[in-house]
């Protein structure tokens, strides 16, 4: 184990909208702060800023909640703000606390950041489906769309086809087209907003749905249920998309094909919260409404490891506002556990727990309104990839299957999917969902690439040495 | 009613069925999870006979090297797992190591181990990136590489009368006046004419379901994987052979509760390095070490200082199976007829699968084993337990 000298009394890892707001309750309470991520701005996937050489007139018009994100980055009072700090590790230091590792910048220097306690709040990723040609330039997940929109601004004159499934994709598009792009089609795969009755109790979301109606009309952007893109074609570039309608079980009608051209598709089947650091620091995980493995938390975002808090997406996906809110709630808690008091007895506590409920509420009947459902596996064929680091195709995932493999794990230790650069992050819930199993929770001792001689140069003592 | 039944599709449980149905015995093999889901698929493939004081254990060694490239041979690519017959090379820090090295290199020749001794000045011939330093070595030809995974799903399919149940958990033994006559299963039963305990680090509880004791515990090992290697210019992988320090021949034996690691480094055919693996007894623990982690680390770079630039990108742990004196459990159990063990082969359980099954194949059909299964006998822990 290693033992740092600087202490934080808080790490923050991630500085999305929950990590922001947790740091600035808590370093605005008098504790000391670090917020770590590994990008180059605050903001998180939601804020993402442009690059400050990007003189973007009005970054505001990108964003929703700009203002509360200002609010947000300008409440973190003392925190230290550590950018371009990768975390690959996390461990209990000695004598109490943690030891947070994490790579520098571009040269990835090591560093060690000690903290009493620590706030994960790595947020959620794209959930990504394989089908025939998505590994060809110009196709890209949905958030990687909002995340090219937000960050570079560079897609005025593309023409854009969006698919998938869930709310997520109505912002992308509208976004899409307010930059300029030719949004050719938005092709929701389960039914036209399909929102359970429950979620349409929340007016400011149904309002939310509503705008973005009036928006995709004001572009003249064609939104259609029950229809995906089940192929991208091109040679060597995207140059058109095959959209089918499909039943209830995402299975194609026969001759329901129609062929769409474009030079970019942005699919979003719904975001997997990043749960690495969680699954290693041995915290409880559980499942979100749709299944999905997620930190589980008490009603002060503590997990079930002492000390660990979670927020954000990583205790399951539910968008901006939640995030925040949760947030704050964990900010709370940990300067009350840090001084010993209750964390229910906070003025605010009645109050934000109610609205962090209806939100959650909100959240959950968004999940399961918009599920992924097993039909899409009849859109593969036998050479279609599974998992692009590897290159294995789907013929490959068969053949291990035919060979004996029965879950998920034999299968990546059969064929490889999952075994290259990304670990897994992009085709771990394809290759589950294959096998037959709900997506598991994450094992990955290493959260991070990193270099054997940073991991070579760490502490020489350790806790295993009997001698 | 098949003529025997395998707990267990690992390695040794899939070489069991391999040369039982060889042998034209009908053969199920049940597993509560996947093929080579167990410690088969948490390890890695070395075929050493390099890391082997002479004795019993060397001897299964030298005959599962000849079985595995006769196996290999039959698979043929693709169709095949791997087989890399790539030698081992193991160097000495010091000229007082290389000198037991040497030693103990002539001992095993005796054995049918082939050595060929080489001096500080070759070693550089043998590995163009190996730290400057090393007192010299010597080169096993014979060490060789498979891929556990592929191997052990290939051999359970290799054969029409091998029948491989998944999902299946063993939850009972059927027993007919003291006999064992199959397994119970949560999915039914199956008689059978014999039942190989094949459970691997599980095998303990698997022979306790027949009322005898095998005391098989689990020996933690971390491996770590580095970020596939692009081809190099001369088309030859950066670590050439599997090359490991001296210092792990006296791990090996150790009956140390601690931890011991002397990494074996190796390029694989996927590009990547892999270095493993370390050695402690922790129970089932599978909660990162990050120590033992950097350890690994420094032990690579120690050999290949170029490593220090590489990233890993994983890392994954398993259990080794283990018996007290660290030598397999492969024979009849004189307590029980019908139930045979294949099991607690600790970190040489693929390299020594073959011949595992060799010999439980020549048990079951009543010819002579090859060699002597005294020192293997399942019955020899009794009355000595501490
Ligand atoms: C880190 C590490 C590195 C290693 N490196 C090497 C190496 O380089 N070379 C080498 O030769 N060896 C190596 N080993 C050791 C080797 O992996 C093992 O000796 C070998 O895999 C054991 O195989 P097995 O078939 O006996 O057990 P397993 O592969 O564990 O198979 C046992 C099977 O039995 C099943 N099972 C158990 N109980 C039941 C039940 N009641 N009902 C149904 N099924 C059951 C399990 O699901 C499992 O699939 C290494 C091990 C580790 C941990």
């Amino acid at each position: 184990m290693t033992r740092s000298e600087v202490a934080y009394d808080l790490a923050v890892v991630g500085a999305g909208p929950a990590g922001l707001a947790a740091a600035g309750v808590a370093a605005r309470a008098g504790l000391r702060v670090a917020l770590l991520d590994a990008g180059a701005r605050v903001g998180g996937q939601y804020f993402r800023q442009p690059p400050d050489g990007f003189h973007a007139t009005r970054p505001g018009a990108l964003h929703h909640g700009y203002a509360r994100f200002v609010r947000l980055r300008d409440g973190l009072g003392d925190t230290d703000v550590l950018l371009g700090h990768r975390v690959w590790a996390i461990e209990p230091a000695v004598g109490g606390g943690f030891a947070v590792h994490c790579l520098k910048g571009g040269r990835e220097r090591a560093a060690t950041v000690a903290a009493t306690r620590l706030l994960i709040a790595t947020g959620a990723h794209d959930r990504v489906l394989p089908f025939p040609g998505w590994d060809l330039p110009g196709v890209m997940t949905a958030g990687g769309a909002q995340a090219l929109l937000k960050g570079n601004l560079v897609v005025a004159g593309r023409r854009v086809v969006v698919a998938g499934t869930g709310p997520f994709l109505l912002p992308v598009a509208t976004s899409l087209a307010a930059a300029g792009a030719r949004v050719v089609g938005v092709f929701e795969a389960g039914g036209r907003f399909t929102l359970a009755p429950r979620a349409l109790t929340r007016p400011g979301k149904a309002a939310e749905a509503l705008g973005y109606g009036r928006l995709l009309a004001r572009h003249r952007v064609p939104y259609k249920g029950g229809r995906a893109v089940v192929a991208a074609h091109g040679d060597g570039e995207l140059t058109h998309v095959t959209v089918a309608r499909v039943d209830a079980e995402w299975r194609p009608y026969q001759g329901g094909h129609e062929t769409i051209r474009c030079d970019t598709l942005a699919v979003g089947y719904g975001f997997t919260p990043q749960l690495d650091l969680v699954a290693q620091l041995g915290c409880e995980i559980g499942a979100d409404a749709a299944g999905v493995p997620a930190a589980r938390v008490d009603r002060h975002m503590r997990t079930s490891a002492p000390g660990v808090y979670a927020a954000g997406e990583t205790t399951g996906v539910g968008g901006a506002d939640l995030a925040a809110l949760e947030g704050e709630i964990a900010g709370r808690a940990v300067v009350a556990d840090a001084r010993g008091v209750p964390a229910a007895a906070h003025p605010a506590a009645v109050r934000t727990e109610a609205r962090r409920r209806r939100l959650a509420a909100f959240a959950d009947a968004l999940l399961r309104s918009y599920p992924v459902r097993d039909g899409w596996t009849s859109w593969l064929r036998d050479d279609t990839l599974i998992c692009r680091c590897e290159e294995v195709p789907y013929g490959r995932v068969k053949e291990a299957r035919d060979l004996g493999a029965a879950d998920a794990r034999s299968i990546k230790l059969l064929a490889r999917p999952g075994m290259g650069w990304c670990q897994g992050r992009i085709c771990g819930e394809a290759v589950a969902r294959l096998a037959g199993e709900a997506p598991g929770p994450p094992r990955r001792p290493i959260a991070q690439p990193v270099r054997l001689g940073d991991l070579a140069a760490m502490n020489e003592r350790t806790s295993d040495d009997d001698a | 009613m098949p003529d025997v039944v395998v707990i267990g599709a690992g390695m040794v449980g899939a070489a069991c069925a391999y040369y039982a149905a060889r042998e034209g015995l009908s053969v199920t093999v049940v597993d509560r999870a996947s093929v080579a889901g167990g410690t088969t698929g948490s390890g890695e493939g070395n075929v050493l006979v390099s890391d082997k004081e002479p004795g019993p254990e060397l001897d299964l060694a030298v005959l599962s090297c000849r079985l595995w490239t006769e196996l290999a041979a039959e698979a043929g690519e693709p169709g095949g797992f791997e087989h890399e017959p790539k030698g081992g090379l193991v160097v000495a820090e010091s000229d007082e190591v290389l000198r037991a090295l040497t030693e103990l290199a002539g001992r095993q020749e005796k054995s049918g181990v082939a050595t060929h001794r080489v001096t500080a000045d070759e070693l550089a011939g043998y590995e163009p990136h190996l730290a400057p330093g090393f007192a010299g070595g010597v080169f096993y030809p014979q060490d060789a590489q498979v891929q556990p995974m592929l191997a052990a799903a290939r051999l359970v399919r290799r054969w029409p009368g091998v029948e491989l149940r998944t999902g299946t958990e063993v939850t009972g033994l059927l027993t007919e006046r003291g006999r064992v006559t199959g397994v119970r299963t949560g999915a039914g039963d199956i008689p059978a004419g014999a039942v190989v305990n094949a459970a691997g680090v599980w095998a303990g509880e698997a022979a306790a379901l027949a009322g005898v004791e095998l005391p098989i515990m689990p020996r933690r090992g971390f491996i770590l994987v580095t970020e596939p290697l692009t081809a190099r210019a001369d088309g030859r992988p950066l670590v050439r052979h599997k090359v490991y320090t001296a210092a792990y021949v006296t791990n090996v034996a150790s009956d140390s509760e601690g931890l011991e690691t002397s990494a074996v480094v190796e390029a694989t055919q996927a590009g990547t390095v892999l270095i493993g693996a370390s050695r402690e007894r922790v129970g089932f623990d599978r909660t990162v070490s990050l120590p033992v982690l950097a350890r690994l680390a420094r032990q690579a770079v120690g050999l290949f200082p170029v490593l220090a630039d590489v990233r890993a990108i994983r890392a994954y742990c398993g259990f080794r199976p283990y018996c007290p004196d660290h030598l397999p459990v492969i024979g009849a159990d004189p307590r029980v007829s019908g139930l045979y063990h294949a099991c607690g082969h600790e970190g040489a359980g693929i390299g020594l699968a073959p011949v595992t099954g060799l010999l439980i194949a020549r048990l079951l059909t009543g010819a002579v084993p090859e060699l002597d299964l005294a020192p293997f006998r399942p019955d020899r822990f009794t009355g000595a337990a501490a």
